[in-house]
């Protein structure tokens, strides 16, 4: 019974409530009770969705590894752009990534990454999620791409969840 | 100034619109279609905020959210049909 | 509005126009469909959260208080450019899109 009233996932409550509260016009008394019926109802709701609960054992280096995934966005986004507007044509690669993240909010939170960053669109993951398939859109090297995920995104990602 | 800027960035985002719709028009496959209208419908949003601080109004943002939540949805329902042949299994 | 305001709006509108540009070109430009799925990802999120942020700087210059409505949506794009990239990625992968021919290594088939 006292499930029922509780907030299961106290991290995606705090996030719908802050975005009620960004979307209506200015907090009012309004805005506020219905920011917290949404918190609680809408992770009841989806509760049988989320295999378990995301695990972060130190939160708080997260605006720091986000503050660097935006400059590195963009860095990235020149380099793209000037591999789109030159002449040469590139050359892509897919690479097989071999992930030593467990934690699979951790292996979404690489794969968005690469998305986002230098060159990189993280593609597929293997069925036993421990590799990850990258399409590269101008590779000199598959071992230089690894590398420079692993140690720049991949090991802050690591100290964060483990 | 900033009035030249926003009419030069106009002028660029309507042009990127019309490359999008080439893209859109010649395929050759689904994905690239897709894709397309992924970029268009991101393209529209741009445009609706830069009609926005030409009127002075904030009044379209919300239109802008609107289509940045269905957006996405439908290209992750377009992209699993794609796939597995429907969108609900 | 200050002069400093509107150079940063400026220039932020050029940047933010000349990436959605540029993205769109390498949709339009590039040989196959895994290459041609960078530039959306990458430079149109990018052109267009540049785009919002300079609509953030004018609105709260013209001191119309700060809202944070663009900054959502930035987010909100940011956090589903690379979703929906893979989702297209996997689904071409499926159908079996044909790559361009110096593509080193090859898409799985599971």
């Amino acid at each position: 019974m006292f499930d029922r009233l509780s907030f299961p996932q106290p991290w995606l409550s705090w996030v719908l409530f802050l975005t009620w509260q960004i979307l209506s016009d200015g907090v009012s008394g309004g805005s506020v009770v219905l920011g917290l019926i949404l918190a609680w109802l809408i992770p009841q709701l989806t509760h049988g969705f989320w295999p378990e609960r995301p695990g972060f054992v130190k939160p708080w280096r997260m605006p720091a590894y986000i503050l660097r995934v935006l400059k590195d966005i963009v860095v990235a986004s020149f380099s793209v752009a000037w591999l789109i507007l030159s002449p040469r044509s590139p050359r892509p690669a897919f690479i097989s990534y071999p992930l030593k993240l467990e934690h699979p909010l951790a292996i979404s939170i690489l794969a968005s990454t690469i998305s986002l960053t230098p060159g990189t669109v993280s593609a597929d993951i293997s069925d036993d999620n421990k590799t990850l398939l990258i399409h590269a859109l101008d590779a000199t090297s598959d071992q230089e791409v690894i590398d420079a995920i692993h140690n720049s995104y991949e090991k802050p990602l690591m100290e964060m969840f483990q | 100034m900033i009035t030249t800027a926003l009419y030069l960035t106009i002028g660029m985002v309507t042009l990127a619109t019309l490359l999008n719709v080439y893209r859109l028009i010649k395929g050759p496959d689904e994905p690239d279609r897709v894709l397309a209208i992924d970029t268009l419908y991101i393209n529209a949003i741009a445009l609706i905020i830069l009609l926005g601080i030409t009127l002075g109004t904030r009044m379209y943002l919300e239109s802008a959210l609107l289509i940045a939540v269905m957006g996405f949805v439908s290209t992750v329902a377009m992209a699993k049909y794609l796939k597995r042949g429907s969108v609900i299994e | 509005m200050s002069l400093f305001a509107e150079y940063a709006i400026s220039a932020l509108l050029l940047f933010g126009g000349g990436f959605t540009l540029v993205g769109a070109i390498g949709l339009a430009r590039l040989p196959d469909f895994y290459t041609r799925l960078h530039g959306p990802t990458k430079a149109t999120t990018v052109g267009v959260g540049a785009i919002m942020f300079s609509s953030v700087i004018y609105f709260s210059s013209v001191d119309q208080g700060i809202d944070f409505s663009e900054v959502l949506i930035t987010v909100f794009l940011f956090m589903t450019a690379p979703v929906s990239a893979n989702m297209l990625a996997k689904a071409a992968m499926h159908i079996g899109v044909e790559t361009v021919k110096d593509t080193e290594g090859g898409p799985w088939h599971q």
